[in-house]
Formats: C-alpha cells, structure tokens, sequence
C-alpha cells in the first residue's frame, strides 16, 4: 500500500444563483500522506468547508463539483457511483463537523448511533459491535462508556459530543479523517484536549488528517502542511515551517501580522490586519482575487490569472506574481 | 418517564374536571332546562313543578357537583326527548363514530405523510407540485361538495357504493374518504416542512459523511424527528373527527354520535348534549395524552431532562 492516502487534482465548486454562477472553490489541488495533517486555512466563506464536502461528495444538491483526479490510497474513486461513495464515507474516509452540539442526532442512543455505523460497514454482530463502540469510547477518554452508549446526545456536553463524534469516526478506522473546524464550537481548555486526542489517535492509526480552521494557533500546533485559501483558491502552501517563518504571499504574511509574538509583539501595540473585503465571486473573475486588499498591488496584478509558483528548492508554492526580492523589502 | 407520564395525566383530569364544568354551565346560562323539558304549551305552573322536581332550583354548583358525581357513576341522565339513558344512547351511536374516525385518520395518515416526505425529497419536483395540488384542494373543497361528487360518480353513475347507511365496510368507503381527505392537507404540509427542516440538519449530514444508506437515512434519521409535530396534529384531528363529523354522518346517514350532537342540540336535549361534550372532550383529552406519551417515546429530550 502506497503512502499518500489523497490527492485531489483540479477541484472547482460551482453554485448557480439568481445573479450568476458563484465560483466558491476553484481549481484546487491537494494530497495527504500517511500519518500526515494538512491543514487548510482561511477566512470564513473562502471555500474551505465545500472544499472538504467536495472531497467526501457530500456537496448540497444545487453545488457543481468538477474534478480532474480524485485517488485515495493511489486508487481513483473518482468514477465511484453514489453506492460507491457510500461504501467509502465513514469506512475509508471519516467526517468531523464543526458543531457537537447539532451534529450528533437527538432522537438516538450514542450507542445506537455508533452501533449503525459499524454494522453499515462491517459484518460484525450488535454485541460485538457494542464491545468495539465501547472501547473506541475509552480510547477518546471518555469514562463510564458503558453508561454512556445508553446516553443520548443532549445528555453530554459539547466536549464530550466532539469526542463521541470523534469515536464514531474511527470506529472503521478509516485511511484519512476530515476535522471540518473541530474545535470552533468548543471551551478554549477542551479545544486543546481534542487537538491533542486528535494527533494522538493519527499517530495511532497512522491516518491522514485534512483540517480545517481559520485559528492559526491550532495550525501551528497540528500542522504538517498548510494550505492557505483566500476566495476559493489556495494562494500558498507548504510545511509549517515554511509557512510560519517564511511566507511568501501577501495575504499569508498578512495573517502572520495578525498573531501575537511573545516577546516580540509589546502590550498595547495594535496587532495587524487586512482592510477590506473579499471580492464577489459571482461571475468571472481575472486577476490576483487578494488585489484589492494587497499593499503590493501592481497593473500587472489585475491583468491576468494568476497561478502557483515553486519557491525555489523548496515544497512551497504560493500564487502572486510580484517580485519576491520587493515583497521581503516592504514587508 | 414516570414522572413525565404522572404529570401528564394529573394535567388531563385537571382540564377534564375544567372542561366539564364549563360545558355545564355555559348549557345552564344558555337555555332553561325546565322550560325545554316541558315543551312550548306548557303552563307555568307545570314548568315550576318539573323544576322542582328535576331539582333546578338549588343553587348551580349544588347541581354540577350532584351530575358529576353520577356522571362518574356512568349516569348522564336521561334524554329528554328519547326518554332514555344518555349513556347507552350515547353507546349505541358511538361505534359507528369511532369506526369512521379510526377509518379517516388512518386514511389520511397513510395518504399524506409519504406524500409529505416524498415531496420535502425533491421540492418543487413534480411530486411535490401534485402533493401542493392535493393539499389545496383538500383544504378548499367543502366535504359537503365533495360528499356529493363521490356519491354521484361512485354511487349513482358507477354504481360502485351504497349512498347512505353504517351495515358493511363499504358503506363506510365514501365516508372515510372525505372525512380524511379533509384532516389530509395539513398533516401532508406539516410532515413536508418538518423533513425539509430535518433534511438540512447537521445530524443529517453526519448521517450520510457515516456512509449509511439512503433510506437509512431518510426513514430512520430524518422521519423519526419530522414526525414528532405530526403525532400532535394528527391527535387534534382525530378528536376533532370524533366530534365534528356532522356533516359527514348526516350525508350518509351514518347515525354517529356526531349526528346526535347536531339533533339534540336543535332538539334542546340538554342530559345528551352535555353527555356528548363531556364523551368529546375526553377522547380530545385522552387522545392528547397518548400523543404526549408517544412525543416522549420519539422525543427523549422530553422524556429525560
């Protein structure tokens, strides 16, 4: 078995509207290996989230999804009926969503919930299937999982749901998990606990980790690599490191500014951050999308497209075109 | 759950007790009882006598508390105009009521709730038109005009029905399709605007990121939670078919209880139609309990809080 659990070439989204086609995610490419977390970042609206229900073809009804290549494990499910697709969602491929509190459902037993999932996909006995739930329960750090299977949603808090949601996730021990903004919803003390079993439970399973988040603490915490979207496209990527101590687009550096520095950034001093808005992205768009918003900004810049480019020697690409020489200077 | 199921109940005896007392009274304030009893030529004298004897002259809670207690008993008294126990009178009509209602409900539930879900899969799919279609026609048409219609075209020019009578199962088709063609529409809206609502859930979409089938997650899912409104209206409704089936009794002749309200009522019979508003209002209650019941099995954050 190979080592790259995804890789997605040429994803685009499209929603029709009243007013026009509105481009949410355009032309994407992303890869996970074993045991890796990619994280996707970006603003609220930039794509990320239709990126990921793209990925698990679980877009809404009216969304237009085209994609060149779609392979886990180095096998294309691309041409995967829906009967398919439904073999892989929650066996192969698992799906954590941002809020605990609404995604689990009210009217079942945690058991109950967790039982359905493994018995859609596994040929195993309810007894057994209760066994392995349970233990999959422990194994997330939940105490009294035997009580807690005959619990139902509302009975817990919204740790704990996350941590159920977390369970029933990997209960078929998929190849790759999607953390849709995992810890959003969440007290800041658990959001660091469920990162934490997060990583721990990659480790374990040796899976790979799409995250999604726009909270560059959790980023830097988690990430093997980043991907940074900004109007539906990814305007850089590369490991962490690269990513953290030398960014290269402008709209990353700019949300480089925005975090506080220990030791560097002093009280009182304003931290930074991007005026203006994100474009629409109804109808056809030319040009740097960060245009408006960027300091850099050039004639050039508006002209045409713009694609990723290689930093030189390196795993990183980012999407601007300005002189790389003049950007360090300014910034 | 057991504390849930003695709460509900000790609030169904409290409106019981206040449903009864209200309908005593608002009959009381309405019409003299003894002047109905003794008919239009009657004396004043004669109307003194039947109100002594009758005990109408003592004081009205004196009197209410006197019929509750032979109410409970089983007594209602006795018709004034039949002569006869309001009880059994009430008895004998009741099973052809109950029928046609038990007939209508289930008509109208196993017509509109598939229709309600088919349509909230694929709104303003064609299903979902014809399922408006149904439900507007349903709710405009006046069960009268559409009583007729049936009789004209199934009885009189097909000769497929009997027009009128309780005797076989099929003196109770045409019946049955009106009156549950009539509760149909709304349970059908409710049921559609609930799945859309559940259809757009984030538990839904877990569902289906789980991979689980499609009907899984359709029926299992999704109905169990759009159901639980439904339970309740359909609760209304049917105790509102126990009672309010006039119109559709009388078209065919189906000597309910229904049909008995509307004649004492115009008969003046005060014991019968006092008998049948309470026998009303407990099944409302009764009914309402069980979908209060049925709620906290499908709902547990009702049943453990």
């Amino acid at each position: 078995m190979g080592n790259r659990v995804l890789s997605v070439r040429n994803l685009s989204v499209d929603i029709p509207l009243a007013d026009g086609v509105l481009h949410a995610v355009d032309d994407v490419n992303l890869h996970v290996d074993r045991g890796e977390t990619l994280c996707i970042v970006g603003e609220s609206g930039c794509g990320k989230s239709l990126t990921s229900l793209a990925l698990m073809d679980l877009l809404p009804k009216k969304a237009i999804r085209t994609i060149g290549r779609l392979d886990l494990n180095e096998a294309s499910i691309l041409d995967y009926s829906e009967r398919q697709m439904s073999d892989v969602r929650g066996n192969r491929m698992g799906m954590i969503f941002q809020e605990p509190m609404t995604s689990l459902n009210p009217a079942f037993t945690i058991g109950n919930q967790m039982v359905e999932t493994l018995r859609r996909h596994r040929d195993i006995s309810k007894s057994d299937a209760r066994d392995l739930a349970k233990q999959m329960l422990e194994k997330v750090g939940i105490t009294a999982a035997e009580q807690r299977l005959t619990q139902y949603p509302h009975q817990l808090s919204g740790g704990l749901r996350q941590r159920v949601m977390i369970a029933m996730t990997l209960l078929c021990e998929p190849e790759l998990i999607i953390a849709d903004e995992p810890t959003t919803a969440l007290d800041v003390t658990i959001q660091a606990q469920i990162l934490l079993l997060l990583r721990e439970l990659q480790h374990e399973y040796d899976m790979g980790l799409i995250l999604i988040t726009h909270d560059l603490g959790v980023v830097a915490r988690i990430a093997t690599r980043v991907a940074v979207m900004y109007a539906g496209q990814i305007v850089e990527q590369g490991t962490v490191e690269q990513i953290f101590e030398n960014p290269m687009h402008p709209y990353t550096r700019g949300l480089m500014r925005c975090i506080p520095v220990p030791g560097k950034t002093r009280p009182g001093e304003p931290l930074g951050s991007i005026p203006g808005m994100v474009p629409s992205l109804i109808g056809s768009f030319t040009g740097c999308r960060f245009a408006d918003r960027c300091d850099l900004v050039k004639e050039a810049c508006r002209k045409s497209d713009v694609a990723l480019r290689d930093v030189a020697g390196k795993t990183q690409a980012y999407r601007c075109v300005i002189d790389p020489q003049a950007m360090t200077k300014v910034a | 759950m057991i504390y849930y199921t003695i709460k509900r109940l000790g609030l169904a005896l409290l409106v019981a007790l206040t449903v009864s007392f209200i309908s005593f009274g608002l009959l009381y304030l309405s019409s003299d009882p003894a002047i109905a009893m003794a008919g239009e030529t009657a004396s004043d004298a004669d109307i003194e006598a039947i109100r002594k004897l009758y005990g109408f002259d003592r004081p009205i809670l004196v009197q209410y508390f006197d019929w509750l207690q032979r109410a409970m008993g089983g007594d209602l008294g006795k018709s004034y105009y039949f002569r006869t126990d309001v009880s059994s009178l009430i008895g004998e009509r009741l099973p052809t009521t109950m029928t046609l209602g038990v007939c209508a409900i289930t008509f109208a539930i196993v017509l509109s709730v598939p229709l309600g879900v088919a349509a909230a899969i694929r709104p303003n799919s064609l299903v979902d038109r014809v399922a408006l279609f149904l439900s507007v026609m349903g709710q405009a048409l006046p069960s009268f005009w559409f009583a007729l219609m049936l009789i004209v075209f199934l009885s009189v020019n097909l000769r497929l029905l009997p027009t009128s009578g309780s005797d076989t199962w099929l003196h109770f088709v045409m019946p049955t399709v009106v009156l549950g063609y009539y509760a149909a529409p709304a349970i059908m809206r409710l049921t559609r605007t609930g799945m859309l609502e559940v259809l757009s859930t984030d538990y839904i979409r877990t569902a289906r990121a789980k991979g689980l089938r499609p009907w899984v997650v359709l029926f299992k899912h999704a109905l169990r939670n759009a159901i639980i409104p439904v339970v309740s209206l359909a609760a209304v409704q049917f105790g509102f078919m126990l009672g309010g089936s006039i119109v559709v009794e009388t078209i065919f002749a189906l000597h309910g209880a229904g049909f008995l309200a509307w004649e004492s009522i115009t008969r003046n019979d005060l014991p019968t139609v006092q008998g049948l508003i309470l026998v009303f209002s407990l099944f409302y209650i009764v009914l309402t309990f069980f979908a209060d019941l049925l709620n906290a099995w499908l709902d547990p954050r009702i049943r453990i809080n």
